[in-house]
């Protein structure tokens, strides 16, 4: 499977980043070639063989249900969280009007 | 002693003598704040430099002592940061500009736990964005110079990648010690490039809480320093069950230093048939040879072993790493924390596709489209299904062997270190510089790089341990076997 400029300017878009229509024709044979060289993973005989979902077994743990449990997780934290906002007021971050 | 005795000294030596009272920590940060400051603007190997967080820590353990109190197992070592994981108040960037200004208010774990050691730091280590590079050229604050040159030029070398700051740092001198994180091979590779010894344990061993994801099922944690005993040791403070990281192994930490042993007899040591590629580099073949025969005589049984999938390891790391970091990545939308981009009369949706060209390197923006790509509509099960089946292959060809041996023993990457800029512009040969690595970073085994030899040009190379899940120690004790026989006591000329 090889991609073009149509898709590549799709998957850009899915991926929420904005390319220029020059970066997107430097992409297409870069990924073209990256893609090419994965295809040799079809090779493999798979049948039969489940796909990998964790690398080391290890068993799902469910923490207490308790507020503030973790200091560091636990909530309460307004205004850490809000520490790094680009914008931010009122206690609450700030993005562009999405309605209109 | 003078500062360059002491910024000779290793973890074990620092904390002995700290211990023991031969100088103070307050002397041995003095003398490694001094030398990071001397090499910074030739090597770049620290974003941010933090000489006071290692006097206080410093000061710390120097008062413990006085008073009586227990020092921790790295007390009175200064240490450099990879600047991955997070560190409360002081600048966490992961080398990007999307998050050039961050700073956590809150410490990983691991940094914790070493802190809570009596570790102190020296400073944040470079590294390539968001840990993706071979070679550390896609750091946004510059590329790291190894210190490391080849006999006869003064052209520019690539300390490695991801962990470029954390090697320059090591085999320089400029700190006894760093922590790094292993993806695809980026503890061990960096480690060979630079003749120092890395190793990443089993995945699951060091807590992934604080540290900037790139690809979740196969990020861990691990030291970087002079030797196995000073890894061990870093090992044991950095290591343990975290509640906070979902994939975290609830089980005791073992005394690996303590428990060192080099005497391999009883032991069978794997040499995978796949790993001997045609082509391949002579100087590596024979370090290779060497480490075999050193193994032979600590004890060792040597055994022909069969890793059958080993060509297709790169090619699913290829997509299962990009798919994980195309989702992690999601994350930096320029709401929350980080970079913002606000084009003038923007949209949320622009706002966040702006932000992300602004904030995101090359090397990123080209794997995060990667990882969309094999995981949109009508491709997951061709792409990324058929990667996860393949690993499950790789997985269980690493099983079977365990089956007969203890420990597999190969080369850590195809080559010596490379020039700066030699590789840049063809990525699909970056790629193929984690050939030997990649394999055990799928399946989440334990696996060390330590110096074996230096090559044609003068460089060093460096010989792989893998081991079985939990092994460490099996890791740890051949890989000080090999130390032992390979007296690697070369070092780069201070040049800077």
């Amino acid at each position: 499977m090889s991609v073009d400029t149509a898709t590549v300017a799709r998957i850009a878009a899915l991926a929420r980043i904005k390319v220029t229509d020059e970066e997107v024709a430097a992409m297409v044979p870069e990924l073209n070639g990256i893609l090419a060289w994965v295809e040799q993973l079809g090779e493999v005989n798979v049948e039969g063989i489940a796909p990998m979902t964790a690398v080391i077994p290890n068993t799902q743990r469910l923490r207490a249900d308790v507020i503030g449990a973790d200091p560091l997780t636990g909530g309460d934290v307004r205004d850490k969280v809000l520490s790094n906002a680009p914008a931010g007021e009122h206690g609450f971050f700030g993005v562009p009007k999405v309605i209109e | 002693m003078t500062a360059n005795e002491l910024t000779d000294l290793g973890v074990a030596a620092i904390r002995d003598g700290v211990a023991k009272g031969d100088f103070t920590a307050k002397e041995v940060a003095n003398a490694f704040n001094t030398a990071v400051a001397e090499a910074q603007d030739a090597l770049n190997a620290f974003i941010t430099l933090t000489p006071e967080k290692a006097l206080e820590a410093a000061a710390a353990v120097d008062a413990d002592r006085a008073a009586g109190k227990a020092l921790g197992k790295m007390a009175g070592v200064p240490i450099g940061m990879k600047d991955l994981f997070a560190t409360t108040g002081t600048k966490t960037t992961a080398a990007s500009n999307i998050l050039g200004n961050f700073v956590p208010p809150y410490e990983s774990t691991v940094s914790q736990k070493l802190w809570d050691a009596g570790a102190g730091m020296l400073g944040k280590l470079n590294l390539d964005q968001f840990a993706m590079g071979s070679s550390n050229e896609t750091s946004a604050f510059g590329n790291v110079i190894s210190p490391w040159r080849r006999e006869g030029s003064t052209a520019q070398m690539a300390p490695g990648g991801s962990s470029g700051g954390s090697s320059a740092a090591v085999s320089a001198r400029i700190a006894p010690a760093a922590t790094g994180t292993d993806t695809g091979g980026s503890i061990r590779q960096p480690a060979a490039f630079t003749g120092i010894s890395g190793i990443k344990p089993t995945y699951g061993r060091c807590s992934r809480w604080g540290i900037v994801a790139f690809a979740s099922s196969l990020d861990q944690a691990g030291p970087m320093a002079r030797d196995v005993r000073d890894c061990a040791i870093m090992l044991e403070a950095m290591a343990g069950f975290d509640p906070k990281d979902s994939t975290s192994l609830d089980m005791p930490v073992p005394e690996w230093e303590a428990n060192l042993n080099a005497d391999l007899r009883g032991k069978k040591v794997g040499i995978p048939r796949e790993y001997r590629m045609d082509g391949m580099d002579a100087d590596v073949a024979r370090v290779w040879d060497e480490g075999i025969a050193w193994l032979k005589d600590a004890g060792a049984e040597i055994v022909d072993i069969n890793l059958a999938h080993t060509k297709y390891a790169l090619p699913a790391y290829y997509i299962i790493a990009p798919a994980e970091a195309s989702s992690n990545l999601a994350r930096y939308d320029g709401v929350r924390y980080g970079l913002r981009d606000l084009p003038q009369g923007a949209g949320l949706q622009d706002m966040y596709a702006a932000t992300r060209a602004a904030g995101f390197g090359a090397e990123v923006r080209r794997r995060i489209l990667i990882g969309t790509y094999v995981l949109s509509a009508g491709f997951y099960d061709a792409y990324y299904t058929q990667a996860q089946k393949v690993r499950t292959l790789i997985s269980r060809d690493f099983l079977d062997a365990f089956q007969t041996v203890d420990v597999i023993l190969a080369p850590t990457a195809p080559t010596a270190a490379f020039g700066l800029g030699e590789m840049v512009s063809d990525p699909l040969a970056m790629y193929l510089n984690d050939v030997f690595a990649v394999p055990a970073s799928l399946a989440g085994l334990p696996a060390m790089s330590v110096p074996a030899g230096l090559d044609r040009q003068g460089l060093p190379l460096g010989l792989q341990l893998i081991g079985r899940p939990f092994d460490e120690q099996g890791v740890l004790d051949a890989g000080l076997a090999i130390e032992a026989r390979a007296g690697f006591t070369a070092r780069p000329a201070k040049w800077w």
